[in-house]
């Protein structure tokens, strides 16, 4: 097993999408199927972005197990999703103007991450959100 | 196409060129990358992005796609950390002062085809 710790800080636009990125390189390094790890890359880089948008900041960690599964857990200090179904519905957003000025805001990143992972898991409080996707490779 | 018809066809210019022999079939036009993260599933190296989205998510959005190249409309610019960041990534990057919609109207006729 091998894992990698990565963090997030709120509203850092200029930065958004430099730990997809890493990650992205680090598991085409290691082999892994160009289709899955471009759904891996995309996945990453919606939660990633939706923690720099929506949350306080956190911590993304990479897990990439022995049995050939990779793991992301996004882990942020909150304030919370408010409705976990309205914001798994396409089109939904609650995103700022600025965020929409950096491309982001459609109201797919939710549905979207949960399309391209194997496993989803999503839990949320006003203390965090924690989301916990996985891929086979 | 090539990225140099592309370039001619949209009177644009080309800002990077890590690829020129790189093969364009098949386009997605939005200013919302999100969009283009849900919508484009098939066929991603051989995409083209025309957004007028100019800063470095559109960079980043193609980077996770694995697409190769980037059209800029409406004459906007990237500025040099920007065209570092294209250049470091690989891509293709064309600019053109033609609005989304002409360049789409350009392409289209040329014979690209819907992601």
């Amino acid at each position: 097993m091998f894992d990698q710790h990565y963090f997030v800080i709120k509203d850092d636009y200029a930065n958004a999408g430099k730990v997809s990125t890493n990650i992205k390189t680090l598991l085409k390094q290691l082999g892994v199927d160009s289709n899955i790890l471009r759904r891996i890359a995309v996945a990453c880089y919606e939660a990633e972005i939706n923690m720099i948008i929506h949350s306080y900041g956190g911590e993304i960690i990479l897990t990439i197990l022995d049995e050939g599964y990779v793991n992301l857990m996004f882990h942020d200090h909150g304030p919370g999703i408010e409705d976990i179904e309205k914001a798994m519905t396409p089109g939904y957003s609650t995103a700022s103007k600025s965020a929409r000025e950096f491309g982001f805001g459609a109201g797919m990143g939710l549905p979207n991450i949960k399309r391209m992972s194997d496993t989803f898991d999503l839990t949320t409080s006003t203390s965090g959100t924690r989301l916990k996707i996985g891929f086979k490779i | 196409m090539k990225i140099q018809e592309i370039a001619s066809s949209v009177k644009g210019t080309i800002l990077v060129c890590q690829d020129e022999n790189a093969d364009v079939e098949v386009a997605f036009a939005s200013d919302l990358m999100s969009d283009a993260l849900a919508l484009i599933q098939k066929n991603h190296e051989k995409t083209i992005l025309i957004t007028g989205l100019c800063n470095s998510q559109s960079i980043r959005t193609a980077v996770m796609l694995d697409i190769k190249t980037i059209l800029i409309v409406r004459n906007k610019q990237f500025n040099e950390e920007e065209i570092r960041l294209a250049n470091e990534s690989g891509l293709n990057v064309i600019c053109t002062a033609l609005t989304m919609f002409e360049a789409c109207g350009k392409l289209y006729s040329l014979g690209l085809k819907n992601v």
